[in-house]
């Protein structure tokens, strides 16, 4: 038997006693206890998860059971465990207005849907319930590629009854090694309309919206409001802090996720309490310093499994069961098939979810992560110094002497490349450069002409007089010049 | 409508109006303490909300003892908690219903653009659905002494 002292505002409950008797063996068993001793208590203590509302806190012998064990706080005869309010409130903002909510009941379910989801509906955990607050529910995909595709596949058949797409690609081969949605037919297609169609075929009973804009400060807040939850399948970092701000200034939930080679993260960032993806990365890293996939590579079932754990916690936000991913940042690593999970704290200096935020709207993102959307190339070029595909074939056809350095990977070079090139890669130009002769005529060659700039950039500085630039790289060589090459 | 009243005296009134138009554009809050329906004094407490003063307010638990002390102190009980709406109208939020207790008093005042304005009260029905306005009876109050405040 332990004593509980009540607040004043429970009392009229307990026939206004400050402090009562129950009896168990824990902090849980304890109220469950009180609950029925006294059961008008139960909800304002309780949620209709039966879980303890956030406002309530509960004491053993002056220690918050948050930091003790929570409900399984074990409790002795002599105990004295106190119910303690923290008192809460607030205007409804626009933002608060807009915000999700998630966990509200849809339509009660069809015949048909009934069976579709039977694996679900017979699980007490989602049971009817929580079948219907997915079918209420409104998902928003940002992207439909790598991350994107497995995100709404699954959520479609899971049963989301609303799920917004937002794309503006067009479906290219060396999509298909990773992005599902998309097959060999939709080649050339605009990824949303292959999407759709894929949806659809999956689950006809869902809503499938898709919005074929580039999201943007302009958009991003009129998009993202009709939806719960937002899931975030982008590749750039401009986009990501986009994503991460508009979520926070509407208070909507962000799956996100990323991936990159072998290795991939997942967390749940911009939840009421939790952090969001700024207390995490206040700054982007400096441009062209973290390469995208399409510079990088990526495995291609590497975005099956992050956009799982993506998919995952927007169902559970959605029904309202499990742990979220939120205030933990997971780690994966393919290679190694091993999980790893950072602790993450909402940073009270953070500039978009802190106290004293310093954004409080959409900025410039492209400016923010020092992208300079004049500018037509990513590096500076002079034009003296470049040489086109079309120059550089006739020069060759000319027979003039010409030595055609490529600076892309061993692995590139085995795809494709222009016949009577030498390759050394980027990172080996500072150790081998002696081996090139400074009377030559070099012309430097990558992928798209961005390393190879680098590259004629550095041997130029080490006194080099002849080095051209080959404008556009090997793609543009194989488009104007050399079709029967393999492009990727 | 509740059929509840509160009745605040002038002193009263002023504090709470005081209070919100000190921290506005923040929301002020603080602890009502009197006998029966009518509140004597006001404890002031801190907004310690991180999501944002501007459109939040939290007493936590440790400030919610020490106004329940100041209560016994004062002679008096806790009747409820007030807080300011910063340009807002005086009227609970769905955040507000959310978090709400029973039996207490909330006393809301919109401050806009720095300046008070309307003042309410309102109870929370017993099933939790929603928050009824009480009666606000700006009546003469038998305590004489003025409304105390301190800063927790």
């Amino acid at each position: 038997m332990a004593k509980i002292l009540i607040p004043t505002p429970l009392r009229p409950y307990t026939d206004k006693q400050d402090a009562v008797d129950a009896s168990g063996a824990t902090v849980g068993e304890l109220l469950a206890d009180l609950t029925r001793r006294h059961s008008g208590l139960k909800a304002h203590l309780f949620n209709d998860q039966g879980k303890l509302r956030s406002f309530v806190n509960v004491y053993v012998n002056d220690e918050d059971i948050r930091y003790l064990q929570k409900e399984q706080t074990p409790v002795t005869a002599g105990d004295t465990v106190s119910i303690i309010p923290s008192v809460a409130g607030g205007v409804d903002t626009v933002v608060d207005e807009r915000r999700s909510d998630l966990g509200r009941m849809g339509e009660p379910l069809t015949n048909d849907e009934v069976k579709r989801y039977s694996r679900h509906l017979i699980m007490p955990e989602v049971g009817v319930d929580g079948q219907r607050k997915l079918k209420a529910s409104k998902v928003l995909c940002i992207g439909a590629g790598g991350l994107g595709s497995p995100v709404a596949m699954y959520l479609a058949a899971a049963g989301v009854g609303t799920l917004g797409i937002v794309d503006f690609d067009t479906v290219d081969f060396s999509n298909l090694q990773r992005q599902i949605l998309h097959g060999t037919p939709d080649v050339g297609r605009s990824k949303l309309a292959s999407a759709k169609d894929k949806l659809h075929a999956l689950n006809p009973e869902i809503d499938i919206q898709t919005y074929e804009v580039a999201l943007s400060s302009q958009n991003a807040m009129q998009l993202f409001a009709p939806y719960d939850v937002v899931v975030d399948g982008t590749d750039n970092f401009p986009t990501r802090y986009l994503v991460n701000d508009a979520c926070v200034l509407l208070g909507k939930p962000n799956a996100y996720g990323s991936i990159f080679r072998f290795e991939g993260q997942a967390s749940v960032f911009a939840t009421k309490d939790g952090p969001c993806y700024r207390c995490l990365y206040p700054e982007p890293p400096p441009p062209g310093l973290v390469p995208s996939c399409a510079e990088g590579g990526v495995l291609g079932v590497l975005p099956g499994l992050i956009g799982m754990v993506q998919a995952t916690e927007a169902v559970k936000l959605i029904m309202g069961i499990g742990e979220p991913l939120i205030g933990r940042f997971l780690i994966y690593d393919a290679l190694r098939m091993r999980f790893r999970e950072l602790k993450l704290r909402k940073d009270p200096d953070c500039p978009v979810c802190g106290t004293h935020p310093t954004v409080t709207k959409l900025i410039d993102y492209e400016q923010f992560c020092g992208i300079t959307p004049a500018a037509p190339e990513p590096i500076p070029v002079n034009h003296a110094t470049e040489i086109t595909s079309l120059e550089l074939k006739q020069r060759l056809d000319r027979g003039d002497r010409l030595k055609i350095i490529d600076v892309r990977e061993p692995n590139e070079y085995q795809i494709n490349r222009i016949p009577g090139s030498e390759l050394i890669p980027l990172g080996d130009i500072p150790k081998r450069y002696g081996e090139l002769n400074p009377e030559d005529e070099l012309v430097m060659q990558c992928k798209s002409g961005v390393r190879s700039g680098k590259a004629a950039d550095f041997l130029r500085s080490v006194g080099f007089k002849r080095v051209l630039n080959l404008k556009g790289g090997i793609l543009d060589w194989i488009d104007k010049v050399d079709p029967s090459q393999p492009k990727y | 409508m509740s059929d509840r009243r509160l009745g605040i005296s002038a002193r009263v009134d002023e504090a709470i109006r005081h209070h919100g138009e000190e921290t506005y554009p923040h929301e002020c809050c603080g602890a009502l303490v009197g006998r029966g329906d009518a509140v004597t004094d006001t404890v002031a407490l801190p907004n310690t909300t991180e999501e944002g003063p501007r459109r939040r307010f939290l007493v936590r638990p440790s400030d919610y003892r020490l106004a329940e002390q100041r209560a016994t102190e004062l002679g008096g009980e806790l009747l409820g908690f007030y807080h300011s709406h910063p340009d807002h109208p005086a009227k609970p939020s769905q955040y507000d219903l959310d978090h709400a207790w029973p039996t207490f008093a909330y006393v809301i005042v919109a401050v806009a653009a720095g300046a008070s304005q309307a003042m309410t009260v309102w109870f929370l029905k017993d099933d939790r659905s929603i928050f009824e306005e009480g009666n606000l009876h700006h009546g003469e109050n038998s305590h004489s002494d003025p409304a105390q405040t301190v800063h927790g």
